[in-house]
């Protein structure tokens, strides 16, 4: 456990979360695009976690803030998919490209 | 090495490599699976950092909520045995540099600077602990986002309703004037 320095699991975010940065450049479809989002907050979420428990280990703070980061991506997926599936029934396609007008 | 760094290099691997074939596979159906073991991996490194709660939620939340949730979008909207187009050539070019160049300015950042924990004692998570601060009013207690958070819920549970309900107006009228 102390044998790993808060550096490897640092390095680790860091990829991860440009891994999603990533999947957010490249990808044009709206699921794998939230998907690569997810990818992100994940990351932040790590750390977090890490920063509490090696650096600040008499405190909770960075876990509350992965626990409230955990909600908010939730009610985030939630609003996201619903709004992609009412673009799906107006567009009939969930292609980035293809939904350049909002309304009409 | 002992053993619970190698087990940290195993699961460190397996989020990196499962992300990446979630970022990079051409069918979405795997796409999302491949994110689900990448999340299940994060879940094991709380485990690894002796954090159970935190691991219990994130696979409740997300393995078992956020991805069912994606999963179901695309067999609604996309036919999920095709394969997506490949992305374009030179934004896949250009964003691959963007991530290398960004990759290697922050790990040149993280590894430069000397973090130095600020005290000695051993980190000891106990959810009576996180129980007591969450629903406390002083003490940096964190009632008020507690509360903040739960308003969020309902109003995104109330706009996921509004936003992806069929508006049946004109069909409701159309049926009540031929009932008439």
């Amino acid at each position: 456990m102390s044998e790993i320095p808060l550096t490897n699991i640092l390095f680790l975010s860091t990829g991860l979360f440009f891994i999603g940065v990533y999947g957010l450049f490249t990808r044009r479809n709206m699921i794998t695009m939230l998907m690569s989002v997810e990818l992100m907050l994940n990351s932040v979420n790590i750390n977090f976690v890490a920063f509490n428990k090696y650096l600040y280990p008499e405190k909770l703070d960075g876990i509350f803030f992965s626990i409230f980061i955990i909600t908010i991506a939730a009610a985030e997926a939630a609003v996201a998919i619903a709004i992609i599936i009412n673009l799906y029934r107006s567009h009939h396609s969930i292609d980035v490209e293809d939904a350049s007008e909002m309304k009409y | 090495m002992s053993a619970a760094s190698i087990i940290f290099y195993i699961i460190a691997a397996f989020i990196l490599a499962t992300g990446v074939l979630a970022v990079t596979t051409r069918k979405i159906f795997r796409a999302s699976i491949w994110l689900l073991f990448s999340l299940i991996g994060i879940a094991a490194l709380y485990f690894w950092m002796q954090l159970e709660f935190l691991a219990a939620v994130q696979i409740i939340v997300y393995v078992g909520g956020i991805v069912v949730l994606i999963i179901f979008s695309i067999f609604l909207t996309i036919k999920s045995g095709e394969e997506m187009p490949k992305p374009v050539l030179t934004r896949s070019i250009f964003a691959a540099l963007a991530v290398l160049f960004g990759t290697g300015f922050v790990v040149r950042l993280i590894s430069l600077y000397n973090f130095k924990p600020t005290s000695t004692t051993v980190f000891n998570l106990n959810v009576n602990q996180i129980g007591m601060q969450m629903l406390d009013t002083k003490n940096f207690g964190y009632l008020l986002p507690f509360e903040l958070i739960s308003m969020l819920l309902l109003a995104a549970m109330i706009g996921c309703i509004v936003i992806a309900m069929k508006s049946k107006d004109k069909d409701a009228t159309t049926f009540q004037n031929s009932i008439q």
